[in-house]
């Protein structure tokens, strides 16, 4: 019962945040001084055709928030033919606008994209949670040892180093080996089968490693003092007490327990992972969200910026629920603050 | 037939400065099939450390440096870590202090009862398992379907309930029940104590009883045995030991309880603290707060065990000479 | 010996607080007096021959030149200040509002706590880089428009680690006292609970520090610094822009190692107070407040239970 209040309550919050996210989003884009959008409907480069499917997709003939005139011959439904109103109808549309420079859906282009992100923020991620985890294990095996002070100072390492510095760093040792950028080598297709995908995995291997030891390091070090939190824990006496061995013991009784706080911080670093990615992708060129956003702050393309955050925010949103309900079913005692 | 016997145990900690810190020192004491031996002593007299001892569950820290210990004629000192595996729980189980955070907080406790069951080959389908985990839950007072719940979701006394009937699960022939009623109020721990004495009998177990509550001792014990730093001071059966106690400890101790049928009469606590393990003395362990001490012998020679009685012995310098005390 | 002196003490036979404090020295001489040392300005404009963009290190210039055939070192000198005036100035706001939010929540409870719990819940869940990159290109480059959004992000951890705290010190004995007595809210708070809390923020404001330093090197590199002041993230901008192909280590390693260097140091500093703080904390979350709240977070849900049962 503690269980599904919990759960509930988490669901209604993440749809509240999302809300939140959607109507902060538009906020964001209109409302801070140098309102982009009027700037760049003027720019010249726009062709008459976009200028008009850009006016007409945010409405801008329209108010921002409320159409007081519309509202008074049309009742509700005039008053709110705003802004706001079609940013929200668009959202549902699936329509974020297009690029102002080069006039393709944001849609269309986060949808290039979002793969190439995933691809490289799901290896990062599971890699490192993997290597981290064990190495964390490890450590706490071997409390005190010399491995463990080793790890613990690449820890304090990683945590001071800036993500995208780790990368230029990378860069400049691989020299040669890897390519220094881009996901393929120019002229490879898909069509050329076996060969197209091993390229795509010789061009993966460096910002993978930049983002795989960065995070590692993190959850190595939470697993280990969570391991060695729970390994001293009186249940585990009674474990062994019962005759387990080592191994049974590790593997029934503190594995679980000791996950617990590496869910949590896995949820708390995802938005920190997204970040990573921006930083990682900069870096060595990767055609994913994360270099799109970077892309769309320099040459000032608004809509693009917008949708990015969009679904970054959306995303990370959603990933932390879905971290939140495997905490929950790991442990039985979770309950609504 | 002894269904435990310890002979000369000794017991050492290393801590991080590398001193060697004696816990338990020479200890010996057997207990016949079905019958309960109370340890009682003030807290760090050592008798956690002897009851983790018997299992071979002292920490990294702790080291047994002599002894042995026989449980139906095997001694568990020299057997491998495999085959002691197969004995804990089996034959030997423990309710530890402080049953509340014994079970683990994230598995049901219905779960934790099939563990140790099928670890053991006593079961081998779960379904088997999981049925007599509920029986042996009742057995103890509680509900079966219980068993699905959380050990949060269980009371003080429910959860100590529910370790008892963990430990018996494999029908051992020994139980060590360390501290079972401290920290719970005292209905539960009437209970506790009354279901303690009630499967002792029903199961002929070999109970051994660990506490500093004198009370709990002289009702459910048939022998006593009172430890005080790391050593012996008095073993006796509980008829003597209440009424003929000979050690000047034990005197105290009997003292230091009020006693119900004189009110009014002062409460007598034993002044000084317990020895520091790193500055044993060389001599009586007790000395420096006994009152009956003899000057220059006692805190120099350790006293010989004297045998008062059949089954009861103390070890005190006072009894050699034959000066007897009431 | 009050407690200040008595922690002073204690810290400064922390090998690592020294080794902390040592560094962090170096980088704050640079940046105060560095600029009077430097060998060139950076700010004047100089006469430069194509040879001399990307010039490796020589007699003249120890660090070589930059893309535009600025002196490396001096600009490196230069950036210290950028880099120490936004961590120390974020750190300070971030532990400002964070305390008077975690206060007020933690303090009052009820619906104060779950606005502002709502507010901070939102802040936290949202990624922080987007929204830094958002803010910052929509709103315009600038030193204060940097701080503000680092701020933003990271009250959000002080907020909630005080609001913790002042929640479990709120029901010990020496307050309930103290408010049985009569004592008005603002003496409760200002009396019993900062003095407890203190501590604790300001542990937690010295990490900070290294997170917002690394923040602004951040948005720096992707381009969005303040285009008036040099900092190290902004060289490391140029260079990755145009010496990455010639491999001008000299341009591209020392802003990033002196961006480690300040981030180390502080976050030796930080670890050093958390352990003499905070030594009841038994899992040192070493240097990371999420952290922190992560390893609370489990702890209290699992140990508030057997606390209260004894």
């Amino acid at each position: 019962m503690q269980r599904r209040d919990y759960l509930l309550k988490k669901i209604f919050f993440a749809i509240v945040t999302l809300i939140a996210v959607v109507v902060f989003n538009f906020f964001l884009f209109r409302i801070l001084p140098g309102d982009p959008v009027k700037l760049i409907i003027h720019s010249p480069r726009m062709t008459k055709e976009a200028q008009a499917k850009i006016r007409q997709n945010f409405g801008l003939d329209k108010p921002v928030w409320w159409n007081q005139e519309e509202f008074l011959t049309d009742g509700l439904v005039g008053g709110l033919d705003t802004q706001f109103t079609a940013y929200l109808v668009n959202l549902t549309k699936g329509d974020l606008g297009i690029s102002f420079a080069n006039r393709q859906d944001v849609s269309e282009i986060l949808k290039e994209r979002v793969w190439k992100t995933l691809i490289l923020i799901g290896l990062g991620t599971v890699l490192a949670i993997l290597i981290g985890v064990g190495l964390g294990m490890l450590a706490a095996w071997r409390r005190g040892s010399r491995l463990d002070t080793a790890l613990l100072l690449i820890g304090l390492f990683t945590w001071a180093m800036p993500t995208f510095f780790f990368g230029i760093i990378l860069l400049m040792l691989s020299g040669g080996i890897f390519p220094i950028g881009g996901m393929v080598s120019p002229g490879l297709k898909p069509e050329d089968g076996l060969k197209y995908w091993l390229d795509i995995g010789h061009h993966l291997v460096l910002p993978t490693v930049t983002l795989t030891i960065l995070y590692m390091s993190e959850y190595m070090l939470i697993m280990r003092s969570s391991v060695v939190e729970v390994l001293s824990e009186d249940f585990i006496l009674t474990a062994k007490a019962k005759g387990l061995n080592a191994f049974q013991i590790f593997r029934d009784h503190a594995l679980k327990n000791a996950m617990l706080p590496m869910v949590t911080i896995i949820a708390l670093t995802l938005g920190y992972t997204v970040g990573g990615a921006i930083q990682v992708e900069t870096v060595f060129s990767w055609p994913g969200l994360g270099r799109l956003m970077f892309e769309a702050v320099q040459k000032r393309d608004y809509p693009v910026l917008q949708g990015v955050f969009l679904l970054l925010a959306v995303s990370v949103i959603i990933a932390n629920l879905l971290a939140d309900m495997l905490y929950a079913v790991l442990d039985p005692r979770v309950k609504p603050e | 037939m002894n269904s435990l016997e310890v002979k000369n145990l000794s017991v050492e900690y290393l801590n991080e400065k590398g001193d060697h810190l004696i816990a338990v020192e020479n200890l010996s004491f057997s207990i016949p099939q079905g019958k309960s031996l109370g340890l009682v002593g003030e807290s760090g007299c050592g008798k956690t450390t002897v009851m983790l001892s018997l299992m071979r569950l002292l920490p990294e820290a702790g080291r047994i440096t002599s002894g042995q210990v026989f449980l139906n004629g095997l001694d568990l000192m020299r057997i491998s870590e495999k085959e002691i595996q197969k004995i804990r729980w089996k034959e030997i189980a423990m309710v530890f202090q402080g049953a509340m955070n014994a079970l683990n907080p994230v598995r049901t406790v219905e779960s934790q009862i099939v563990e140790a069951l099928m670890v053991h080959e006593i079961l081998s389908s779960k379904a088997d398992a999981t049925k007599r985990a509920g029986e042996l839950l009742e057995l103890v007072g509680i509900p079966s379907k219980r068993g699905k719940q959380y050990p949060f979701q269980f009371s003080g006394g429910m959860r100590q309930r529910a370790v008892i009937a963990m430990a018996l699960s494999c029908s051992p022939k020994v139980l060590i029940a360390d501290e079972p009623t401290t920290a719970l109020d005292v209905m539960v721990q009437a209970q506790i104590t009354d279901l303690l004495q009630r499967l002792q009998k029903e199961m002929n177990l070999s109970l051994v009883l660990v506490t500093h509550d004198l009370g709990v001792v002289a009702e459910i014990c048939d022998d006593v045995l009172v430890m005080y730093g790391g050593v012996m001071a008095e073993h006796a059966d509980s008829d003597s030991l209440f009424n003929r106690a000979s050690h000047p400890y034990t005197q105290r101790l009997l003292q230091a309880f009020p006693d119900i049928a004189n009110p009014g009469s002062k409460l007598a606590s034993i002044p000084g603290v317990p020895p520091r393990l790193n500055a044993l003395p060389p001599g009586c362990r007790f000395e420096p707060r006994c009152d009956l001490r003899i000057a220059g012998l006692c805190e120099k020679i350790q006293p010989p065990v004297i045998q008062i009685s059949e089954g009861h012995s103390a070890s005190c310098h006072l009894l050699a000479r034959g000066d007897q005390h009431d | 010996m009050n407690t200040k002196d008595k922690i002073w003490r204690a810290f400064i036979r922390k090998p690592m607080a020294l080794v902390g404090l040592g560094m962090l020295l170096v980088v704050i001489l640079m940046a105060v007096i560095g600029p009077f040392f430097a060998p060139y300005d950076p700010n004047q404009r100089v006469d430069v021959q194509p040879s001399d963009i990307l010039a490796p290190p020589d007699a003249q210039h120890w660090l070589g030149r930059d893309d535009a055939g600025k002196d490396v070192l001096s600009l490196l000198i230069y950036g210290a200040r950028v880099s120490l005036i936004v961590g120390f100035v974020s750190a300070f706001f971030s532990m400002l509002i964070g305390t008077v939010v975690g206060l007020a929540a933690g303090y009052f409870g009820g619906r104060v706590n779950n606005i502002l719990m709502r507010i901070t819940d939102f802040l936290m869940v949202i990624p922080d880089l987007p929204l830094m990159l958002v803010i910052v290109s929509v709103w315009g480059r600038g030193l204060w428009k940097i701080i503000f959004v680092i701020v933003l992000l990271h009250w959000t951890y002080t907020a909630r680690l005080v609001r913790s705290q002042v929640i479990s010190i709120k029901e010990r004995q020496y307050v309930m006292r103290a408010r049985s007595m009569g004592a008005s809210d603002v003496r409760i708070i200002t009396k019993h609970i900062l003095p407890q809390v203190l501590p604790l923020i300001f542990a937690q404001a010295v990490l900070d520090i290294s997170s917002s330093i690394i923040a602004e090197s951040t948005l720096s590199f992707l381009g969005l610094g303040d285009p008036t002041l040099i900092s190290w993230g902004m060289m490391l901008n140029f260079a990755f822009e145009r010496a990455i192909s010639r491999m001008a280590w000299w341009f591209l390693l020392p802003p990033g190692i002196a961006i480690v260097w300040v981030s180390l140091s502080i976050i030796l500093i930080g670890n050093a107070l958390e352990e003499l703080l905070n030594p009841r904390l038994k899992t040192h979350h070493l240097f990371d407040p999420r952290r922190m709240i992560a390893i609370q977070a489990p702890v209290e849900s699992a140990h508030s239970e057997s606390e209260a049962t004894g």
